[in-house]
């Protein structure tokens, strides 16, 4: 195994839902790869995806009524997808870990901290109470916990939105993962503990190696913490990039338009209306036949009536749009 | 990667010792007066049971036909029954039966409701639509009558009635504990559970069974009164405990007809239900909060 391969490779990943009025492909041919020791981040709308890409990659996704297909998730060069429940619970929690949006109700409010966040232990090392304790421990240091020897005994109301998305984080971590998905993990936190937070993560990602997924709708955060971006507009990857080549060259009109809804602390744009994408995420259930995109698109072509390719934009960068294939019509104006 | 610091660094008297849940709880349940004041009850009561023929100089079943309803007195504490049985001694010996008969059937109904529950509300599909409708059938069916079908068709013994309560009593828990279920596995800290790769019984066992045990420990300080107002009926039906046996739902029973002649042989018996449906509900309610984390600080 080259330590240059990616940690992690996903290939053809479609996750489908069944119900009352028909199937709804959630995601559609979804590829991505994590390098090692990177944080890559997944961007998008509510409803575009991302959520549905971790929990796809987990195996959580709800059954009988969802279904995921891939034609390969490579994990460290072990195809994941198409294991049975049971090998996939095997690797959950000891070599992909996951940690929620919500630090307040993603612990057991019954039980003590220590007791969940050492639960990977006991499940994938079958380590006894005591070593389970004392890796908590250490854990609760790594994690920056203060006072991590009077915690250990604490309940989850004891501790504080941080303090409780720290402990998640230990939970994560505590089986060594190759991979950690975050999914939206500071959006429930207050601005200081949100910063905090990345920071912890960030550090742990330079001294432990972790590699990591950072789902966020908050290109802020992306621009903080990401060394590679994905960015998902219904159900599809829409652009591909390096971190600083995203901010600087955004190639698909939804990627300029999320930059440009970013709010602006300069005087002179305070005075004008914050700029917005017009229209709505569509229902995936009644997809538009071109580009997904087109119906909310301030360049749509004739071409747009046909669904786009990823198309190279630049070294390792790539957007689903038309605006980059050959010989197509430039709006004018518009840079190649 | 290396996350873990050397286990050899920690030095020995260093091992953290983890508090212990009972004694927290025990504390918490200590603070609680009403609390204690049911346990000291029922303690008593238990003790007043077990040592009955050595506290009391009478014998419950000696029948004396020139003491018939005697009132209260220096020998008789509440008075003789119609047979000159002395009440308080047939109390303390109903006791026996009457505690017995309030909580194992009720122990038993709780076990066989909250694993089916649990089940059917986790696993949902065809198991849960096999017990749900198990437990319609429970429930439609008259209780009484399915009770009294049971002690009739297998003799009246106090094992029957144990039997026929606990399969009158689990549906009812297991309906209760189904919803809660339903509820609980929706909880983003379950979700959590299956990211680390717990299984489905473990996240049974150890995440949905203990947020479901306030509400058995209601369920269950309730359901003790209840059985001994069943067994009470039963009794009373004569189906149930058998005369001479004495249980208090059929002390009282036997009593009311001397109501005006001699109050106490109807209306002890029922102070006694009365103390002790009280005590366990003070016990309940003094368990439910101390097993609640969040009332410990």
């Amino acid at each position: 195994m080259n330590v240059n391969d990616p940690i992690l490779s996903v290939r053809g990943l479609r996750t489908e839902f069944s119900g009352d009025r028909g199937d709804v492909r959630v995601l559609d041919d979804v590829a991505f790869d994590v390098g090692r020791g990177k944080i890559v981040g997944l961007v998008g709308e509510s409803g575009s995806g991302k959520s549905m890409t971790a929990l796809s990659l987990m195996g959580l996704v709800p059954r009988p009524q969802g279904s995921v297909s891939a034609s390969s998730i490579l994990l460290d060069g072990q195809d994941i997808s198409k294991l049975d429940p049971a090998a996939m619970r095997r690797i959950r929690g000891r070599d992909i870990a996951m940690v929620f949006q919500e630090p307040m109700t993603s612990l057991n409010p019954v039980r003590k901290v220590w007791e969940q966040v050492g639960e990977p232990l006991a499940i994938h090392q079958g380590l006894g109470r005591k070593a389970i304790r004392k890796r908590v421990l250490d854990m609760f240091e790594l994690v920056g916990i203060p006072e991590p020897r009077t915690r250990l005994d604490a309940y989850p109301h004891q501790l504080s939105g941080g303090l409780r998305q720290r402990a998640m984080i230990a939970m994560g971590l505590i089986c060594e993962p190759k991979l950690l998905i975050a999914d939206e993990p500071t959006t429930a936190l207050d601005v200081t503990t949100q910063a905090q937070i990345l920071a912890l993560m960030r550090d742990l990602r330079d001294r432990v190696g972790t590699s990591i997924i950072m789902i966020t709708h908050d290109l802020g955060i992306i621009a903080e913490m990401c060394d590679e971006v994905n960015v998902m507009y219904a159900g599809q990857m829409v652009e591909q990039a390096d971190v600083f080549d995203l901010f600087e060259r955004p190639s698909h009109p939804y990627t300029r338009g999320l930059l440009a809804s970013i709010p602006r602390a300069t005087v002179a744009r305070a005075a004008r209306r914050m700029p917005s994408i017009p229209g709505m995420v569509p229902n995936l259930a009644r997809l538009p036949p071109g580009c997904r995109f087109a119906p909310r698109c301030g360049e749509v072509m004739a071409q747009c009536h046909r669904p786009p390719d990823l198309l190279s934009v630049g070294d390792g960068h790539a957007a689903r749009c038309w605006l980059h294939a050959a010989g197509a019509v430039l709006p004018e104006g518009e840079m190649r | 990667m290396t996350l873990s610091a050397d286990p050899a660094a920690i030095p020995e008297s260093e091992t953290i010792e983890e508090a212990s849940f009972l004694r927290d709880t025990m504390r918490a349940f200590r603070r609680n007066r009403m609390a204690m004041v049911g346990l000291a009850f029922v303690v008593l009561l238990v003790l007043g049971a077990v040592f009955a023929p050595w506290i009391s100089p009478h014998d419950p079943y000696r029948v004396e036909l020139d003491e018939q309803l005697l009132p209260m007195s220096a020998t008789y504490w509440l008075g003789t029954d119609n047979f000159g049985r002395d009440v308080l001694t047939r109390i303390l010996y109903g006791a026996r039966i009457s505690l017995v008969v309030g909580i194992v059937p009720s122990l038993v109904s709780m076990a066989i409701g909250t694993v089916l529950g649990i089940l059917s509300g986790y696993i949902g599909g065809k198991t849960d639509f096999v017990v749900m409708r198990l437990a319609d059938m429970m429930i439609a069916f008259p209780s009484l009558l399915l009770a009294m079908v049971v002690m009739y068709t297998l003799g009246a013994n106090l094992l029957n009635i144990f039997l026929a309560l606990a399969l009158v009593g689990w549906a009812s828990v297991a309906r209760v504990v189904r919803s809660q279920t339903l509820a609980l596995r929706e909880k983003e800290f379950i979700e959590a559970a299956r990211a680390n790769g717990t299984s489905r019984a473990a996240i049974m066992v150890s995440h949905i069974f203990p947020n479901v045990v306030p509400t058995l420990i209601v369920l269950f300080s309730l359901s003790i009164p209840e059985a001994i107002m069943w067994e009470s009926s039963l009794s009373f039906l004569g189906v149930g405990v058998q005369p001479p046996e004495a249980s208090w739902g059929l002390l009282v029973a036997k009593g009311k007809e001397y109501m005006f002649q001699a109050p106490a042989v109807a209306i002890a018996p029922g102070v006694a239900i009365l103390l002790t449906v009280m005590a366990f509900n003070f016990i309940g309610d003094g368990l439910r909060d101390a097993l609640d984390p969040s009332m410990k600080d």
